[in-house]
């Protein structure tokens, strides 16, 4: 078991607030995904808030109700939604209806991978989606809590109650499950492939290394952990949930077992949401005062991106090639920042 | 706790066949200007069209904390997250439990689950009640007397279809469990809906108020409803001139404490943490309105087993008497050690 003691100071801040350009988007965001250099705030229902790099938005619609989960690949954002819908948004602004649950449940929870496949799951049942077309359904012990692609192979890991299961759907054989007393929440792989990480119900997160499913419990946490962020070519997952950034080392076969994680960017106020760069080793971050900052892993040097004083901030996001960043507090009063 | 943003939650429990869906349907139907969002375990019952109701799975979990009876629904964890997207959409949120469920992981998710504690907040739990089957019932089905016990409102339905001394018997059983429900009679549900939604009920104002009805018994149930000899049959039972029969529930019963003088604090608090600790199996709920000494504040408290949340509520009116009041319903309480507790945090 690995935890962490919060405490520390926080250190004098250079600012760049006066080169955020600001956006009202005039409803409330869950989240951001760049589509190209274009940022696309989710709603928390029907709409997307388009913005291009002058400020200028177009919203577009994507469910007729609530917008449960959205995930992207860089090139498409995959929304579930409470109509029964998963559908898409590319980055043309086309949105089209991938599935839809003949009974009207809710897509709790959808994933994107790399080649195209594509999951969703509907209480109990994650389904997974072939590039071609063939679907397959899996139904794990309780409603699934988060889904997730593995970064090499078509597999899928779905997390739920007491543990996630692992699932090859073009291979015969019964799926693999990895035991956790607990829920089980957001689900995400190491980009090397070598460890699954969930986020549970309870102030803390739960490993598993792939290789003999050796648990790896990562706690300490002040709060639930709602975002998390793989870095510097997942070297360390970021986290949200304390009063600064929690980085979890991931080098070397042990993961982050029997290490103390690396705390950045000390607050009065939590952590909402963390977004690592995807090339340098910098990663942004919100509080739930409204506060973005920029962090530099190595030293923790801060930069201030937006002031505090707003609502919690919800949604950060880089564009792909790390030149631009995005955020909103969850209102709506987002802003952009060139590098 | 009474924080007006936060979205009210009506839990309605109930036997199988007492009729839940009925009172449900009604409330759906009504012109009352009201949207809800409605979870319920049984698609396709509800006979009316509305895009805000969600299946359930009743999903219950042990939360990792060291807390043995520490269950919750984890499923209402993330509708009422979901729900929540859609937060400006409807008024309030009702729960329909099945006949078979406990309500405790229902109202406990209220209680430890932080993001559903920011918003929403646990109004009533209503408990329909069949007057023709519910005596059998608490003989029989434990988990009708869970859901008696743990109610803030019970409609006892289907009245008309039992004679008036039945009536009154089926009243006197459920008063044995639960003396501090608002109780209310009604054929195929008929009531005003205001009775049963939106009644602040865990706001904690009106939730020691005992039903006038039963205080008239004359019976000083409230004091010393235990203080009768134990060793007889309990299922004996007096006749009052007001007609009202009294019960004593041998296994679930209610306690109440009682003090005019302010209340220690620095003993109270750790007393009552313990207390829950220690007994928190057996107690199902608890409420209490406090005045502790060199405090202006009504002091306000409600717990479900072990789990127990408080706050300062607001001044005491100028009129108003500083009583200490403090309720627990459960099975097999230890009466004598609680009573004593209590008088030990008393300041004199």
């Amino acid at each position: 078991m690995s935890s962490f003691d919060t405490g520390g100071e926080a250190a004098s801040i250079v600012s760049v607030t006066d080169k955020v350009r600001p956006v009202s988007l005039g409803m409330a965001v869950t989240a951001v995904h760049y589509l190209g250099d274009r940022a696309a705030f989710v709603g928390t229902e029907e709409s997307v808030a388009v913005v291009d790099t002058e400020g200028e938005i177009s919203k577009v619609e994507v469910t007729s109700g609530g917008i449960l989960s959205a995930v992207s690949d860089g090139s498409r954002i995959l929304f579930g939604g409470d109509d029964g819908k998963v559908s898409s948004l590319d980055k043309a602004g086309h949105v089209s209806v991938l599935a839809t649950d003949p009974k009207r449940r809710w897509i709790d929870n959808v994933a994107v991978h790399p080649d195209g496949a594509i999951s969703w799951s509907v209480g109990k049942t994650a389904f997974v989606r072939a590039p071609k077309g063939e679907e397959k359904s899996l139904e794990v012990p309780s409603t699934a809590g988060g889904l997730a692609f593995a970064p090499k192979g078509l597999r899928l890991a779905i997390a739920h109650y007491n543990g996630a299961t692992l699932w090859f759907p073009n291979m015969a054989g019964e799926p693999e499950f990895l035991g956790w007393a607990g829920s089980h929440h957001a689900v995400t792989f190491s980009p090397d492939n070598k460890f699954l990480v969930t986020a549970m119900h309870e102030p803390a997160l739960h490993g598993w290394r792939l290789a003999d499913s050796r648990h790896m419990r990562m706690t300490g946490y002040p709060s639930r952990v709602k975002s998390m962020s793989w870095g510097s070519g997942g070297r360390f997952l970021a986290t949200s949930g304390a009063d600064m950034v929690i980085l979890w080392p991931f080098v070397g076969k042990d993961g982050p077992m029997g290490k103390e994680p690396a705390m950045l960017a000390p607050m009065k106020a939590k952590v909402t949401a963390v977004a690592c760069h995807p090339k340098q080793d910098i990663l942004a971050c919100g509080y739930e005062d409204g506060t973005v900052l920029m962090v530099r892993m190595q030293d923790g040097a801060e930069i201030l991106v937006r002031r505090n004083e707003t609502p919690p901030v919800v949604a950060l996001g880089w564009n792909a090639a790390g030149t631009w960043l995005a955020f909103s507090d969850e209102s709506g009063e987002a802003g952009l920042l060139r590098l | 706790m009474s924080d007006a943003s936060k979205t009210p939650v009506t839990v309605l429990t109930g036997y199988l066949g007492a009729g839940k869906t009925t009172l449900l349907n009604r409330i759906l139907s009504e012109d009352h200007g009201k949207k809800y969002a409605v979870i319920v375990n049984e698609f396709g019952e509800i006979g009316i069209d509305n895009d805000l109701i969600v299946g359930a799975d009743e999903e219950v979990f042990e939360m990792n904390n060291g807390c043995i009876c520490c269950t919750v629904r984890g499923d209402l964890v993330r509708i009422i997250s979901g729900l929540m997207r859609r937060k400006g959409k409807f008024d309030a949120i009702i729960v329909e439990t099945t006949g078979l469920a406990d309500p405790a992981p229902v109202a406990q998710t209220f209680f430890v689950d932080e993001d559903v504690q920011k918003n929403a907040r646990l109004d009533a739990v209503v408990t329909v009640a069949d007057a023709k089957w519910l005596s059998d019932r608490l003989k029989d089905a434990p988990e009708a007397k869970n859901q008696i016990a743990f109610a803030d409102v019970i409609v006892l339905n289907k009245t008309d279809l039992v004679t008036k001394p039945e009536l009154a018997e089926v009243e006197a059983r459920i008063r044995a469990i639960n003396p501090y429900a608002r109780l209310h009679r009604t054929e195929r549900c008929q009531i005003a809906i205001s009775d049963v939604l939106e009644r602040g009920a865990f706001d904690l104002d009106r939730i020691l108020e005992i039903e006038p009805e039963f205080l008239n018994a004359g019976d000083d149930h409230d004091h010393h409803h235990h203080d009768h000899d134990h060793g007889h049959d309990h299922d004996h039972h007096h006749h009052h001139d007001h007609g009202l029969k009294h019960y004593h529930d041998e296994e679930m019963q209610s306690l109440s404490l009682r003090s005019d003088k302010p209340l220690d604090p620095s003993k109270f608090m750790p007393w009552l943490q313990n207390l829950v600790q220690t007994e928190g199996g057996r107690i199902l709920r608890s409420k209490g309105i406090l005045a502790f000494q060199d405090d202006d504040d009504r002091y306000v408290f409600q717990g479900v087993h072990m789990m127990l949340e408080g706050d300062h509520q607001r001044k005491w009116k100028p009129d108003e008497a500083r009583q200490s009041r403090v309720v627990f319903i459960g099975r097999e309480l230890p009466e004598a050690a609680i009573r004593e507790g209590f008088e030990r945090c008393i300041v004199t």
